[in-house]
């Protein structure tokens, strides 16, 4: 790690294809700050992008960088960061893409509690296939798929994190260039899963969930007298779902990686030329 | 073919058939006996049939067949179930105390020997040990030093305490001494003992010991029948050379962790059965495109759906060269039999990482549970060599930086292989995706750099051929006018089909072949044959059909689908048929 890596060396050379306007400039310079910030370079980041508009950031960063089929961005995170726990890992992704189709990954993602970081650019809406509701679209929020809206309450995936054992629970909003990056750096610092909800609007098909909507509703949680090491607390907000708020929600200061319980602290990259050194013994245990 | 003898204890599930078994095979194998089994079971955990067959021999055994010599039968059912294979040399043993089994009618002039294994065992120490009861009994009649089974004992209960091993040792000797008394007659069948040392495993092991020996360091699974003993072997194993299993919340996820991991170095590995195998397919084309070396082993088990998941069959073979959308190069490697499960585990690896594409490793629910004897030298681990391919370090990363100091993670080389860094290699980040991508890892639409990329990756496949050995193995009369073909665990029972068959005068080619894609070319095996007759355990006959497609030839194809592996007696039988019918098709009628 050198110590002169600036946020623009986590830039590729590919110009983002985003629709001018779209929360997910914001959601991406926060995160290329933040990796800047604590310490990490392009060399020694992974970073696992899912499918959708918000899927498409891997592209438009510099780094080690898998960007994978739609939903499965964790499990990809947990088996790099498993197998070299000396990288940085960094998943993103959509609402879509982190609550529907992989949604059942998230949980366990939770639960394990791999030390990395997991950014979800929550726009309320799909935005690489035009505009259908997604899991945190508004029940009567009308598109081409759900005319009536979706009829359906929206997840709350903070919920879900927090009753699953989450260690680190955070929201932000892309446009808040500042306390973004400040809250993903919080999130990589934390040692086991950092989970962000970024607000991130999409300009093009959600007129809702948008900038000046998100500008008025949002608190931030540093104004208050939050105490994200109270678990309680935490979850009261958590529970408000007519509520927008910015900053750590909840963190467990014990927090313990998964990795580090299971004693893998270096790199399974490195192997012997041959069979393992004393590998006749796998044999006699045959005997 | 070898002196054998075919023995069985047949329960319900819970009633500890496989360990009894199990105690009874490995007591075999350390009396220096060759040993085959094979399992009967169904897809519960308690009730319902279950049974656990020792073939044994001190010639080496590779198959199964169609007799049984001695049955220890803890239920009536168990001897119906085995009625067919039963003979009037057979032995059964049984409780005759037991209300249950009062009645029993014993088929074919069999000897029956009813020995109370509930009451002597309650006399050893506790009645849970009726199955050890048994074994003794069956050592008796078969004159086998009950020594030897004091040391499977000794193996199975030493974590319990000195006590328990004692007891059960009491208990075989009890089960022995009243066979001895009771009926003092002599039986037919004796089984020498030898000075060779073997070792015992199936093929699920074979795979996982393979994989630790390759230096897979990472597993990720989630748990199915026939494949979780892979799984269950390498838990706890692979740690103590540095590496991890993870049990995965679904096969999405298991392959992706997978993958995950070998991106980061880690030679890596999942293995599943037919379901899993398809929740994974759309996860083979970003390997593929990503180039990303990974071993994909399914376990194959009877289907489509979850079809019956304790039974054997082949069907899969489709789904692992064609599964998933688009075209993907691969590789497709099938083991023959429990050793080679072993060996081609260490091949895939190789070939994965050679070549940086998805390896299948495919094995078969009849492998998978069959525990055969080898000489340890089998799987001699100083033969096992390692290939990691391309991969540069820092010092050798210039050669492939672009004029702008880009790393060319996909650079199309002209053998199709691009050099690979692990992350964290300076001046290796880089970006890969399943989208189409040019020479760096960045998105593209261009239509000259599509054809690059896909090229490129196809040309894996053109290199591989040149570079591998991708053979058959041969066995039987090579000048023969009947060629045989199989794949997976067909060899074993073939084997030995081609003794019975040249005992009555037919003469047969048989070629085994492990590598289904790239594979041998046969047209030259084909066109020398007369007949050639692919045998196969599914109903379409996905095997031959490839065949066909290879050598522009109809061939003849015997197709067993019933559930159960194919027996070498059985498909003599057939293959005679076959021989001896003028054209047409064969199949075996499931049973
Ligand atoms: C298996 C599969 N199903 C469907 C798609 C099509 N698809 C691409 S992106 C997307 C939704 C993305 O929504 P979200 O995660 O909210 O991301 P956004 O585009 O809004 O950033 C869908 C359904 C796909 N690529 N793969
Ligand atoms: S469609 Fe919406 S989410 Fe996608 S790039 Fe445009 S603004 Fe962003």
């Amino acid at each position: 790690m050198s110590s002169d890596v600036r946020f623009t060396d986590f830039k590729s050379d590919k110009q983002p294809t985003w629709c001018p306007g779209c929360g997910d400039f914001g959601t991406m310079n926060g995160m290329m700050k933040a990796l800047a910030e604590t310490g990490n370079d392009p060399d020694n980041t992974f970073v696992v992008a899912g499918i959708g508009c918000s899927g498409k950031i891997g592209t438009y960063m510099h780094s080690y960088a898998l960007h994978g089929v739609h939903g499965r961005a964790l499990p990809v995170g947990i088996g790099v960061k498993m197998a070299n726990p000396n990288l940085e890992v960094m998943v993103a992704g959509g609402d879509g893409d982190g609550y529907s189709i992989g949604a059942g990954h998230f949980i366990h993602a939770v639960r394990r509690n791999v030390d990395m970081s997991y950014v979800v650019m929550d726009n309320r809406i799909y935005g690489l296939t035009k505009g259908q509701a997604s899991p945190t679209s508004r029940e009567d929020f009308e598109t081409g798929t759900t005319p009536d809206g979706p009829k359906q309450p929206p997840v709350n995936p903070k919920a879900l994190a927090l009753s699953a054992g989450a260690t680190f629970i955070a929201q932000s909003f892309s446009s808040d260039a500042q306390r973004h990056a400040e809250i993903i750096q919080q999130a990589i610092e934390h040692d086991g899963f950092g989970f962000v909800n970024v607000y991130s609007p999409c300009v093009t098909f959600n007129d809702v969930d948008t900038y000046d909507y998100f500008r008025d509703a949002i608190v931030d949680l540093d104004e208050t007298d939050h105490d994200p090491n109270n678990r309680d607390q935490a979850k009261d907000k958590i529970l408000e779902s007519d509520k927008e708020y910015m900053g750590v929600l909840y963190q467990n200061e014990d927090s313990v990686p998964f990795e580090q319980r299971e004693g893998i602290d270096s790199s399974m990259a490195e192997i012997p030329d041959g069979a393992p050194e004393g590998a006749m013994d796998l044999v006699r245990e045959f005997y | 073919m070898p002196e054998d003898l075919n023995w069985a204890i047949g329960g319900e599930a819970g009633d500890g058939i496989d360990s009894t078994g199990k105690i009874f095979a490995q007591a075999l194998s350390r009396a220096g006996r060759h040993v085959f089994t094979s399992k009967d079971f169904a897809s519960r955990i308690r009730g319902g049939y279950t049974a656990y067959k020792v073939r044994t021999s001190v010639d080496r055994v590779e198959s199964v067949v169609d007799r049984l010599d001695i049955l220890i039968a803890l239920t009536e059912r168990t001897i119906h179930e085995n009625e067919d294979e039963l003979h009037e040399d057979s032995v059964i043993i049984y409780d005759g105390e037991r209300s249950t089994m009062q009645d029993v009618e014993v088929p074919h002039g069999a000897t029956a020997l009813e020995v109370p294994l509930k009451r002597l065992a309650e006399d050893a120490g506790g009645a849970i040990m009726l199955n050890v009861v048994a074994l003794g009994a069956a050592c008796e009649v078969t004159s086998f030093p009950i020594e030897n089974l004091d040391e499977s004992l000794q193996k199975r209960f030493g974590d319990k305490g000195e006590a328990i091993v004692e007891n059960n040792k009491q208990a075989a000797r009890m089960g022995q001494e009243y066979v001895q008394e009771e009926y003092d007659q002599s039986f037919d069948y004796s089984m020498e003992t030898t000075d060779a040392d073997y070792v015992l495993l199936n093929g699920d092991e074979a795979i996982g010991m393979g994989a630790i020996a390759a230096g897979c360091r990472f597993y990720s699974g989630y748990p199915i029948t026939p494949a979780t003993d892979v799984m269950e072997y390498m838990t706890g194993r692979v740690d103590q050379y540095g590496g991890k299993v993870v049990q995965a919340e679904d096969e999405l996820s298991a392959i992706n962790m997978a993958l995950g991991a070998a991106r980061a170095g880690a030679r890596a590995m999942t293995a599943t059965s037919g379901p899993g195998i398809d929740l994974m397919t759309e996860t083979f084309g970003l390997v593929a495109t990503s180039e990303t070396p990974l071993v994909i082993c399914d376990v194959m088990r009877s289907g489509p759906s979850t079809g019956m998941p304790t039974k054997q069959e082949q069907g899969d073979l489709n789904m692992t060269l064609y599964g998933g959308h688009g075209e993907i190069p691969r590789f497709v490697v099938a083991p023959t039999t429990v050793s080679e499960c072993f060996w081609k585990t260490v091949e895939a690896f190789n070939l994965a990482e050679k070549y940086q594409t998805p390896v299948f490793l495919v094995s078969d629910l009849a492998m998978a549970v069959t525990e055969q004897t080898f000489s340890p030298e089998t799987f001699d681990m100083d033969e096992v060599e390692i290939d990691r391919g391309k991969v540069v370090d820092e010092d050798e990363i210039d050669a492939w930086l672009d004029e702008q100091g880009r790393f060319q993670a996909h650079f199309p080389a002209a053998d199709g292989v691009s050099p690979r860094a692990f992350p964290g290699t300076a001046d290796g980040a880089h970006m890969t995706t399943g989208l189409e991508h040019d020479e760096l890892g960045r998105r593209t639409e261009d239509t000259d750099v599509r054809i690059e990329q896909v090229d490129k990756r196809q040309r894996k496949v053109e290199t591989a051929r040149e570079q591998e050995n991708f053979d058959y193995r041969e066995f039987g009369d090579p000048d023969a006018d009947t060629l045989v073909l199989s794949w997976g665990s067909n060899e074993g029972a073939m084997r030995e089909g081609l003794e019975l068959l040249d005992e009555e005068g037919y003469d047969v080619r048989f070629v085994s072949v492990p590598y289904i894609f790239p594979r041998p070319d046969l047209t030259d095996e084909v066109a020398a044959a007369e007949k050639v007759i692919v045998v196969e355990c599914n109903a379409t006959g996905q095997f031959a059909d490839i065949v066909e497609h290879d050598v522009l030839e109809r061939v003849e194809r015997i197709n067993k689908y019933n559930g159960v592996r194919f027996k070498a007696d059985e498909l003599a039988t057939e293959v005679k048929q076959t021989i001896d019918s003028d054209s047409g098709t064969q199949e075996v009628e499931a049973e």
